[in-house]
């Protein structure tokens, strides 16, 4: 999962501090890994870098470093064009999907349309295997059923999140 | 491609346009729009009870539109009268269903013929036809079976033969796999999308499963009665 444009979107909501990009971040990304803080750090010196963040000048408070972020229109392009475009389908992709739904509801973004999106990829890919598992022998067969069936788990991840969108918006958003 | 489709390659032969469809007073199509291309192969994908089975049953002139158009092959079917909607469904239409729907008195070979014999062709001709399929679906030795001394895939390659038999233009086909297991779909929807594309059937498949959708040329979408465009569709809108 991309750490940097998850906390690229959650700067794109607002203007934030390290700390409580990392609070927002272990609270609907982390999962029970938490982000260190120096990744954090690190990230965001690296977004301000590439021009995509500004930080403010350092304020006055606890804590290794006061200062505040902002996206810039570079930044926001980039979330953007991460949200809408399919991730590549494959197994064990969720943990990205889902940080790409949850922000999407955030941001006030058509979520729905994403998932849309995805669905699509995920069925050109599944055409694609068993166009594979039709032409090719038993053991690649075999190994496309593999994919078949993780594409399947996900697509009906999909489904079942683009039915519930509603109520996860309300809980994600403020 | 059978001898008698002449048909523009590119332009649809069944479309739905603006649909509306209710079952008293619960709306099942809500201005539904769909088009198929000939020899396409479509997956029509939803949730249960978001439309697709009434959309199929639209499309295949079995339920008529409150409002909306069907057309097939460039007519108006909703249109034309029950016998004449009845004739289009026998002569140019095939159709398989989840539960193959034999006839439990007639043997395989009657049940594949039925369609044949239906349209008027002579007994021996139709029986003839008939057995030219247990062949190319794998049913050699059955014949004489009566639907229920087959097994759930056996019966369904039976549906699959008689939907098919008659060369229809266009082949209806309801969550055809949703009886079976895994592997006994996968073997049925292999025969159907080889058969269809061999004699150019065009395919209208209702599926709620992703891995039967992946059989079809391309997939839409049916939620709360209308079809929802496909993103490529939509970036080209």
């Amino acid at each position: 999962m991309s750490v940097s444009l998850t906390l690229l979107g959650l700067l794109e909501r607002e203007p934030s501090h390290g700390y409580d990009l990392k609070r927002d971040y272990d609270t609907y990304f982390g999962r029970g890994k938490p982000l260190p803080f120096g990744q954090v750090y690190s990230t965001l010196a690296r977004l301000a870098r590439d021009g995509k963040v500004i930080a403010g000048d350092p304020e006055p408070g606890a804590g290794p470093e006061r200062k505040r972020y902002v996206i810039t229109e570079q930044g926001a392009t980039e979330v953007e064009t991460w949200l809408a475009e399919a991730v590549e389908p494959e197994p064990h992709l969720q943990t990205v999907l889902f940080a790409k739904v949850v922000l999407a509801l955030m941001l006030h973004r058509p979520a729905a349309e994403y998932l849309d999106v995805q669905r699509a990829a995920h069925l050109q890919r599944m055409r694609e295997l068993t166009d594979v598992k039709r032409n090719g022998q038993l053991v690649d067969a075999l190994l496309a059923d593999h994919g078949l069936f993780h594409l399947e788990a996900d697509l009906r991840w999909i489904d079942l999140t683009a039915a519930r969108l509603e109520t996860l918006a309300k809980a994600v958003q403020r | 491609m059978s001898a008698d489709m002449a048909m523009p390659s590119d332009g649809p032969i069944v479309e739905a346009r603006d649909v509306y469809f209710s079952f008293g007073t619960t709306p099942a199509l809500r201005g539904a729009s769909v088009q198929v291309k000939a020899g396409e192969i479509l997956a029509v994908m939803g949730p249960s009870g978001s439309g697709k089975s009434t959309l199929l049953h639209c499309l295949a002139g079995i339920l008529v539109p409150e409002s909306g158009e069907i057309h097939f092959a460039g007519r108006r079917i909703e249109r034309l009268r029950e016998a004449e909607r009845s004739s289009l469904r026998r002569d140019r239409f095939g159709f398989v269903f989840q539960f193959g729907q034999l006839v439990p008195e007639l043997t395989a070979e009657e049940n594949i013929a039925l369609p044949l014999l239906l349209s008027g062709v002579r007994r021996a001709k139709a029986l003839g036809e008939a057995r030219v399929w247990f062949e190319r679906l794998e049913l050699d030795g059955l014949h004489d079976r009566r639907s229920g001394e087959l097994s759930g895939g056996q019966a369904q390659r039976v549906a699959l033969a008689r939907g098919l038999v008659a060369r229809p233009q266009v082949l209806f086909a309801d969550e055809p796999t949703g009886a079976l297991d895994s592997l006994t779909g996968e073997h049925v929807m292999n025969l159907l999308t080889t058969a269809a594309r061999e004699q150019g059937t065009t395919v209208v498949l209702v599926t709620h499963e992703p891995r039967v959708a992946a059989y079809a040329d391309r997939e839409v979408i049916v939620r709360d009665g209308l079809v929802s465009p496909l993103p490529s569709d939509r970036v080209n809108a």
